[in-house]
């Protein structure tokens, strides 16, 4: 058993001129949490999706325990889709208002012919939602009948459904109560211990994912810019894009927040149709220097656990 | 939203209960039309013929000297029965065509809906007379003709709302636990695309009532002598003047379905829209 769960290798997803991912390779450890932060728009749930085949690849692999998920047959991604799961950003539009609860929790067993017969099915659902933390009493009412965290709580229940060994959050507490927010962070990281998951949590919120992440890739443009343990990213960042997200973050400590150096970028975001040459990063970068707009860089190590696409740490070109 | 929800809804105001009404009355007078007709529909008797309306003859008779009431009463059972299953034929055919053209997109798309296109530009008596050359005439023929008309309407209808509902997220949910088109189709799009599809099915009722009397007032649909409403329209258009209630009453019968259909498509239009529905429960305005 290897230790990586995930690979991605020269990933790629185009939208017609859009380049949404440009290129990312990536590991998810089996039994982590890797974090995947970046701002609207940089691909990280397209990259998400891309993982577990929700959009095609225009170039690249994925692989999922050794199976190379790209290349997979109808049979074989069907049988891959067990292993996976989504939990996604609004839980008011990934629930079909149709469909009770419990037939949205259930359906992924229904799909896969697990727990077969109705008593089962029913208590494995009641099982799933105690799990939760919801009333398995209420599997009959419908999506419109629980609040946003009830409902998000109903999203999980459902991608645990299959058993799965990898789950991708798609932003799971972007557009939830800052008050239930902490609820399904801690609700997510108690089953991860519990079932032994995998997480890729995608976010645009770097506080939020150095709480739960072992890793935190970086993406910005298409690219991941840096990657490396929660700790050192956050404290000590190599990339000068990260450098910024982390200054933008609060610090909750009085007389260091008081000196906190906030750097704000100038412009935005480059389009992703057209992105810039070189470094992708310095039309925006306040350390761009000589060699940046000529060579693209690639990401090397910059420290133990830790790598930037950047050429202060060496000018390299893809 | 669930369907004893909806019900209750619907009969708030007193013009859905009145149209349901209508119809109930009209169903039952379709199923038992024999044992309600006060005379045989198709009985001449020659020396009674162009009878005003009389304590006899609630509606008069025609010109053979048959009974227009119990015409009316029979031709209510060919009206409904073309029309149920003329849009039955296009319900099916429509969504049919409405859901693979949306759910698939591209040139599963480009095709069906290209093709309703073409069948959507003739208009739709055209289309129905010109299918009905084709098969010849006669009721079986007009429902198959009706129902070919009106399928284009039903496939857009459900296409349109396909388009909008195969980019929810909870499609793409279930996709991502490994559902198949099969499943996402039947379980997930067909459930969320009903409502415009309900509401069409109670007008598209009244339009084939109306063109089933039209292809019968021109001699291709019901054949003489069963009586249809169309039909009895046509017979008493050159006796207007003598005999006014022969082509009044088949086409009084006619007005009182169409509308009574149409108001009730109306209704629910407004009970199953989740906008309307809302305003509705929480202001008590009635329908």
């Amino acid at each position: 058993m290897s230790d990586v769960l995930v690979r991605a290798s020269g990933l790629r997803v185009h939208f017609g001129d859009v380049r949404a991912v440009d290129g990312v390779d990536l590991e998810v450890r089996r039994g982590e949490t890797l974090g995947l932060v970046g701002e609207s728009g940089c691909g990280k749930s397209t990259l998400g999706n891309a993982l577990l085949r929700l959009v095609e690849p225009s170039d690249g692999t994925v692989e999922f325990d050794g199976l190379d998920v790209t290349a997979a047959g109808r049979r074989e991604l069907r049988a891959l889709r067990r292993r996976t799961a989504m939990i996604f950003q609004d839980p008011y539009a990934s629930l079909d208002p149709r469909r009770t609860v419990a037939e949205s929790i259930g359906e992924p067993l229904a799909i896969h012919g697990l727990h077969k017969g109705r008593t089962a099915r029913r208590a494995r659902v009641g099982e799933l939602m105690e799990v939760v933390g919801l009333n398995p009493d209420h599997g009959g009412r419908y999506p419109h009948e629980f609040s946003g965290g009830q409902r998000q709580r109903v999203g999980i229940a459902r991608a645990l459904a299959g058993e799965p060994e990898f789950v991708v959050c798609d932003e799971p507490i972007a557009s939830l109560d800052v008050s239930v927010q902490a609820q399904v962070v801690n609700l997510l990281v108690r089953l991860q211990r519990e079932f032994g998951l995998t997480y890729l949590f995608v976010s645009h919120d770097l506080a939020a994912v150095r709480q739960v992440a072992d890793r935190v890739a970086v993406m910005y443009l298409g690219r991941v810019v840096e990657l490396g343990a929660g700790v050192s990213v956050s404290s000590a960042p190599a990339h000068p894009y990260t450098e910024a997200l982390v200054s933008a973050v609060p610090v909750p400590e009085p007389t260091r927040e008081r000196t906190r150096q906030r750097i704000v970028l100038r412009g935005d975001v480059p389009s992703p149709a057209d992105p810039p040459s070189g470094c992708r990063f310095r039309t925006r970068c306040p350390k761009a220097f000589e060699p940046c707009p000529d060579h693209d860089p690639v990401l090397q190590p910059t420290g133990p656990e830790q790598a930037a696409a950047c050429h202060l740490h060496g000018v390299t070109d893809l | 939203m669930r369907a004893a929800e909806t019900v209750k809804l619907l009969f708030r105001g007193p013009t859905a209960i009145v149209a349901a009404a209508v119809l109930v009355v009209l169903i039952v007078t379709a199923f038992l039309g024999e044992q309600l007709a006060p005379y045989d529909a198709t009985a001449t008797d020659v020396s009674n013929r162009l009878q005003s309306p009389s304590a006899d003859h609630w509606f008069g008779t025609d010109e053979l000297g048959r009974d227009v009431l119990s015409r009316v009463i029979l031709g209510a059972e060919v009206s409904l029965r073309v029309g149920a299953v003329a849009v039955g034929i296009s319900l099916v055919a429509g969504v049919l065509i409405g859901l693979l053209a949306g759910y698939y997109g591209r040139w599963v798309d480009d095709v069906l809906m290209r093709i309703s296109d073409v069948l959507f530009a003739f208009p739709a008596m055209l289309m129905a007379i010109a299918v009905l050359a084709i098969l010849g005439p006669g009721s079986t023929n007009a429902m198959i003709a009706i129902g070919i008309v009106y399928t284009p309407i039903f496939a857009r209808i459900t296409r349109a709302s396909v388009l909008s509902v195969r980019e929810e997220v909870y499609v793409k949910a279930a996709r991502s636990a490994g559902a198949g088109d099969l499943r996402i189709i039947g379980r997930h799009v067909l459930p969320n695309v009903t409502a415009p599809i309900i509401v069409q099915t109670s007008i598209s009722l009244a339009f084939a009532i109306l063109s089933e009397a039209a292809l019968s007032f021109v001699g291709l649909g019901t054949q003489p002598p069963d009586p249809s409403w169309g039909r009895m329209l046509a017979e008493g258009r050159g006796f207007v003047e003598q005999a006014w209630w022969m082509a009044v009453f088949p086409g009084l019968a006619i007005f009182v379905t169409v509308l009574a259909f149409n108001v009730l498509g109306d209704a629910l239009r407004d009970v199953l829209d989740p906008r309307q529905r809302q305003a509705m429960a929480g202001t008590g305005v009635t329908a």
